[in-house]
């Protein structure tokens, strides 16, 4: 796990079009420059937002991320549920101690 | 002059955003009341506005994260968020860099906050502004709190960055505002969004508004995290302002769950004395 890597390419992601440049134009080379597995990487290839939730991606990188895709906001809240039920709960990070509320 | 202006507002994106999604009754009395909140700011003539945010990884992230920083730039630029997701255009947002400087260099001495000549807001920010400023007319100055990414500042020294931040207000010439912004209880961005505790909630505010110190500082995080979410590391926001005005009270006008905002949506001023 890097999850700090994963977070640091989605938080430059976010706020700098510099960056969205180059993700939109060749993501491989840019996803190499960071410290990844093979699965982060893949989840950021695919813009898998539920696999990354539950990797323990902080919500609040991940929401300005399901945004900038451009995902409805159901579609981004159900892609979280889904990733939980498909890959079990979150694996690190602050969320690991949230209890199941409604999901 | 000092401090003339002293209040809490809610943040979240939804507000703006989602606006089409919420019940019309609910979210036009939140709204009109931000506009009294707003017509009660520029009664007081503020000559900036400090706005202590809690913001979402725009400008501060786990490489350096200040526990506190304020902003020292003569613009800054926001939101960073796709601008019809947040249904706010992007735009630049006056500051006073000069006066950022004078105020950082009186907090210095009791607390020691990071500055930044640079700061992209988020939600955090844009989402407060679009109600409070709509003309972006009031030079900002804005200010983090880390509620993010713990470790996290403990609630006694929020409380004191408040009170520090009161006494560098009075130092100055200028008249000045100060808005608070954050939860209170609430699971955003997480598939718990929506999620309100309403009781929670109240008797956050009834400590708030009474600015009762020991109690606002009673709670741990681990507590907040089980009854108001990771959301509610964010009171650390109000206990700032609580901090600022010391000894007087608050006036609560408007709170109500707004599931699709995904919080309890919050307006209330302290008096300033």
């Amino acid at each position: 796990m890097s999850l700090y890597y994963v977070q640091k390419l989605l938080y430059q992601l976010n706020r700098d079009p510099a960056v969205r440049k180059r993700f939109d134009a060749d993501r491989t080379t840019l996803l190499g420059e960071y410290e990844l597995s093979d699965e982060e990487r893949s989840a950021l290839l695919d813009g898998d937002v539920g696999l990354l939730y539950v990797m323990g991606v902080n919500g609040q990188i991940l929401m300005h991320y399901a945004a900038l895709l451009g995902q409805p906001w159901d579609v981004y809240i159900n892609a979280m549920r889904e990733g939980v039920r498909k890959h079990g709960p979150v694996r690190a990070g602050l969320y690991t101690m949230l209890k199941d509320r409604q999901s | 002059m000092s401090l003339v202006f002293a209040g809490v507002c809610s943040h979240a994106p939804g507000i703006t955003g989602r606006a089409a999604r919420a019940d019309a009754k609910v979210r036009d009395a939140f709204y009109a009341k931000l506009d009294e909140f707003r017509q009660r700011l520029d009664a007081a003539k503020p000559d900036a506005l400090i706005i202590v945010a809690a913001e979402h990884f725009a400008n501060f992230f786990m490489n350096n994260m200040p526990a506190y920083c304020v902003g020292m730039a003569d613009f800054y630029e926001g939101p960073i968020e796709d601008e019809q997701w947040l249904a706010i255009k992007r735009r630049r947002v006056p500051g006073n860099a000069e006066l950022s400087r004078r105020l950082i260099k009186d907090v210095m001495n009791d607390i020691d906050v990071a500055y930044a000549e640079e700061w992209k807001f988020d939600h955090g920010i844009m989402v407060p502004l679009n109600f409070v400023t709509p003309r972006y007319d009031v030079p900002v100055i804005p200010v983090n709190v880390n509620c993010q990414g713990p470790p996290l500042t403990p609630l006694a020294r929020a409380y004191e960055f408040g009170r520090v931040l009161r006494r560098a207000c009075d130092a100055q010439p200028e008249r000045l505002a100060l808005i608070g912004t954050g939860g209170i209880s609430h699971w955003p961005a997480t598939p718990d969004s929506g999620v309100i505790n309403e009781a929670w909630d109240r008797q956050f505010l009834e400590r708030f508004l009474a600015n009762r110190r020991a109690e606002l500082i009673s709670y741990t995080d681990e507590e907040t995290l089980r009854d108001a979410g990771q959301g509610g590391f964010e009171i650390r926001t109000f206990l700032a302002v609580a901090g600022a005005t010391e000894g007087a009270t608050g006036e609560l006008m408007f709170y109500a769950p707004i599931p699709i905002f995904a919080v309890g949506c919050t307006v209330a001023t302290m008096t300033v004395r």
